[in-house]
């Protein structure tokens, strides 16, 4: 008799305790939220999904004229467009996954507070969502790559190019981890939320996407390089570009830092998921 | 006995009071600071105990309860009595502090209708959304959808944002999508009061399908009555985030109203209450008002409200009498009654009047009102000889006969107005 039960609502439940299958049901909801996102975001707007590029290509303008022409920073040799484009676009991704994900307590107090669903498929959802914004910018900066290569200017397309879906998978779970240990705080500090965007343009800065590698010197270099963000740029840079080094021993210490984030992310997340609503 | 599907077992629900939660890190860095040099806390409310500061208060304390499968069980009771706390747990909103709850099937629950709802998208759309929402798989709305176009009403409309619906529109497709859910065990709060009359009528009627034909599993909160009456094979009352009823329908009903009544005083001390001039009072001072042949001042509305009045007169009235202005639980002005000449106390004596008052016009309530004796002039003006300004009140908790159309406080006043009837048709 005992063992029928199909659910157990208990106080609280352990750490370790994440239904991976109950997220598996609901994959449904998860490919309706990003649906919804997608539908919503552009309606009533004349360019509609045009601005997926519009925003970014207008971002790598900038960095191009500010940090290419001005600052003068070296880009390796590569034409700086393509540079910066290629940067903007994994770094986008990556700022989208953290600040959204970040305030998914917050602002989905209304319907989370109504009806249970794994509170997951929501910042999933996020994740994937962003993920289209990526794809279309990446393929625009692929495009722009290609012309480069034929006009024979500085850029190499190799095989690394096969670890694309790697490291952006990466940077969706270091994203995601980050975004949700956030979340998870802001449900009690709403200090966080104030903090997260100013963050973001910090942790911009302490990655190498305007600037390349080569011109961090000295103790700081050390500290760049622990930036689980570095080696994932750096490397996705010499896929896509072929500028700069390959960095390994790094990338297997970002791939460490990635796995912890994101476990203590869901760790933390599934625990304040189930009382979330006394205290927001 | 059919076999339980849900079993909760000590189940409780604490809640802190004060501002514990949504405080700054800042703040709490302070408090945690202020502690550690043993200075007062500076975050503390100004007047406030500190013993008493961090007060806990129990919504649930200790719910044993077992449902069997197609039971359609009623839960009542008056505000704060722990139902939305309730309900909230088993529907995995928040989770308990104690106790355990044993669920065999699936629950999908009813807190609201149209969550996930966006108005940007279209009402088809919105139908899967909710759907998924709810817990319903892709699949599940396809094999539906027909259906729940055809409940809501809206296939016209179904291809445009719900943004350009009606609000009428809107609450019957989330009505529609809630009432085609497949889960085996349903936990629905008051959301039978969508759309118009006739629509509530279909709700009805699916909900009724769903308890007494489907064999599903129905736990129901509401208000009203009636409704619980319709649907529910057992009810349970709860107070104070304790069962105090469970079983027969009828009798629970009977418990809620004289529960609900005990939190109403029967006798009024008036003796001391403010007046609004110092007039009131002076030559005539009512001392105190006293329901009676009840414990509490809870009615049908067949019943007579009867109660004395008890005054110490300092002068001769001639022609005393009594009105006083009903009001409804929003402070809404309902009518107002008046008495005829109830008596003529000389001086120096103190009287006691009993009153009846009709209240079969008055729909279930609670009702207030301030007491005034006056004498007439004959004229129309009226002298008032006392006023104690502390609210009287009173419960209408039944209505002798049923409405033939589902009675909507908000639209249609607290009276039923006598009066219409055919007398002729060709």
């Amino acid at each position: 008799m005992e063992s029928n039960w199909t659910k157990i609502i208990k106080p609280k439940t352990g750490w370790f305790e994440i239904n991976i299958k109950e997220l598996f049901r609901y994959k449904d909801l998860i490919f309706l939220f990003v649906k919804r996102n997608f539908s919503v975001q552009y309606k009533q707007t004349i360019l509609g999904p045009l601005w997926f590029i519009i925003n970014p290509l207008l971002t790598t303008l900038m960095f191009t004229l500010v940090f290419g022409s001005m600052a003068g920073f070296s880009t390796s040799g590569v034409p700086q467009f393509a540079f910066y484009l290629c940067s903007t676009a994994l770094w986008q991704y990556f700022s989208s996954c953290l600040t959204q994900t970040s305030t998914t307590f917050t602002s989905n107090e209304n319907i989370f507070g109504k009806v249970y669903f794994p509170r997951l498929t929501m910042p999933i959802a996020t994740v994937l969502f962003s993920l289209i914004n990526f794809v279309v910018i990446f393929t625009v900066s692929i495009i722009v790559n290609i012309y480069y290569c034929v006009t024979g200017q500085n850029v190499v397309i190799s095989w690394y190019f096969l670890l694309v879906p790697v490291l952006v998978f990466q940077t969706a779970l270091l994203g995601l981890g980050t975004g949700i240990i956030i979340s998870s705080l802001t449900t009690k500090y709403r200090d966080l939320a104030v903090l997260v965007s100013f963050g973001v343009t910090l942790w911009m800065y302490g990655t190498p996407v305007v600037y390349d590698l080569s011109i961090v010197k000295g103790a700081f270099a050390k500290v760049i390089m622990l930036n689980p963000m570095t080696p994932i740029m750096n490397n996705f840079r010499y896929a896509v570009l072929g500028c700069g080094n390959f960095e390994v021993s790094y990338w297997v210490v970002s791939w460490i830092t990635t796995i912890v984030v994101l476990m203590a992310g869901i760790l933390l997340f599934n625990r304040v998921e189930k009382t979330f609503m006394d205290t927001v | 006995m059919s076999e339980v599907v849900i079993k909760i077992e000590n189940l409780k629900k604490k809640y802190r009071l004060g501002t514990i939660g949504g405080t700054t890190l800042s703040a709490e860095l302070q408090s945690w600071w202020a502690g550690i040099r043993g200075k007062e806390d500076p975050n503390m409310k100004i007047g406030l105990d500190k013993s008493k500061y961090g007060d806990e208060f129990y919504a649930l304390e200790g719910i044993d309860l077992e449902i069997h499968k197609g039971e359609a069980v009623g839960i009542i009771g008056h505000n704060g009595a722990g139902k939305s706390t309730l309900l909230k747990i088993l529907s995995q909103v928040t989770a308990p502090t104690e106790g355990l709850i044993k669920i065999k099937g699936r629950v999908s629950s009813m807190l609201e209708v149209g969550t996930g709802f966006h108005k940007e998208l279209t009402g088809r759309e919105n139908i899967y959304m909710n759907g998924a929402v709810l817990g319903m798989t892709k699949k599940e709305v396809d094999s539906k959808i027909e259906d729940i176009i055809d409940f809501s009403e809206c296939r016209d409309f179904i291809d445009t944002p719900v943004k350009r619906y009606s609000s009428g529109m809107y609450v019957k497709l989330a009505f529609a999508v809630a009432a085609y859910l497949d889960a085996e065990i349903m936990v629905m709060d008051e959301v039978l009061a969508v759309g118009d009359v006739k629509f509530q009528k279909k709700c009805l009627g699916k909900m009724d399908d769903a308890a007494h034909t489907e064999g599903k599993t129905v736990l129901y909160v509401s208000h009203n009555m009636t409704t619980i009456r319709q649907l529910c094979t057992r009810c349970i009352v709860l107070n104070h985030g304790k069962v105090v009823f469970d079983g027969d329908v009828e009798k629970a009903i009977q418990v809620y109203m004289e529960q609900g009544a005990v939190e109403m005083k029967s006798f009024y001390d008036l003796k001391d209450s403010k007046r609004p001039s110092l007039d009131h009072g002076r030559t005539l001072h009512v001392n105190s008002l006293e329901f009676i042949n009840k414990t509490a001042p809870s009615y049908r509305n067949d019943e007579k409200v009867v109660f004395e009045v008890n005054f110490t007169s300092n002068i001769d009235i001639d022609d005393l009498r009594i009105y006083y202005t009903v009001l409804d639980e929003e402070g809404k002005i309902v009518g107002t009654v008046q008495s005829d000449v109830i008596c003529s106390p000389r001086k120096g004596e103190t009287r006691t009047c009993t009153m009846e008052m009709d209240v079969s016009n008055f729909v279930e309530g609670t009702y207030s009102f301030l007491l005034d004796m006056y004498s007439s002039s004959g004229m129309g003006a009226h002298l008032s000889y006392d006023h104690p300004l502390d609210y009287i009140y009173f419960e209408i908790a039944e209505s002798a006969e049923q409405d033939t159309i589902f009675w909507q406080k908000r639209y249609f006043g607290s009276i039923r107005l006598n009066g219409l009837k055919c007398i002729g048709c060709t």
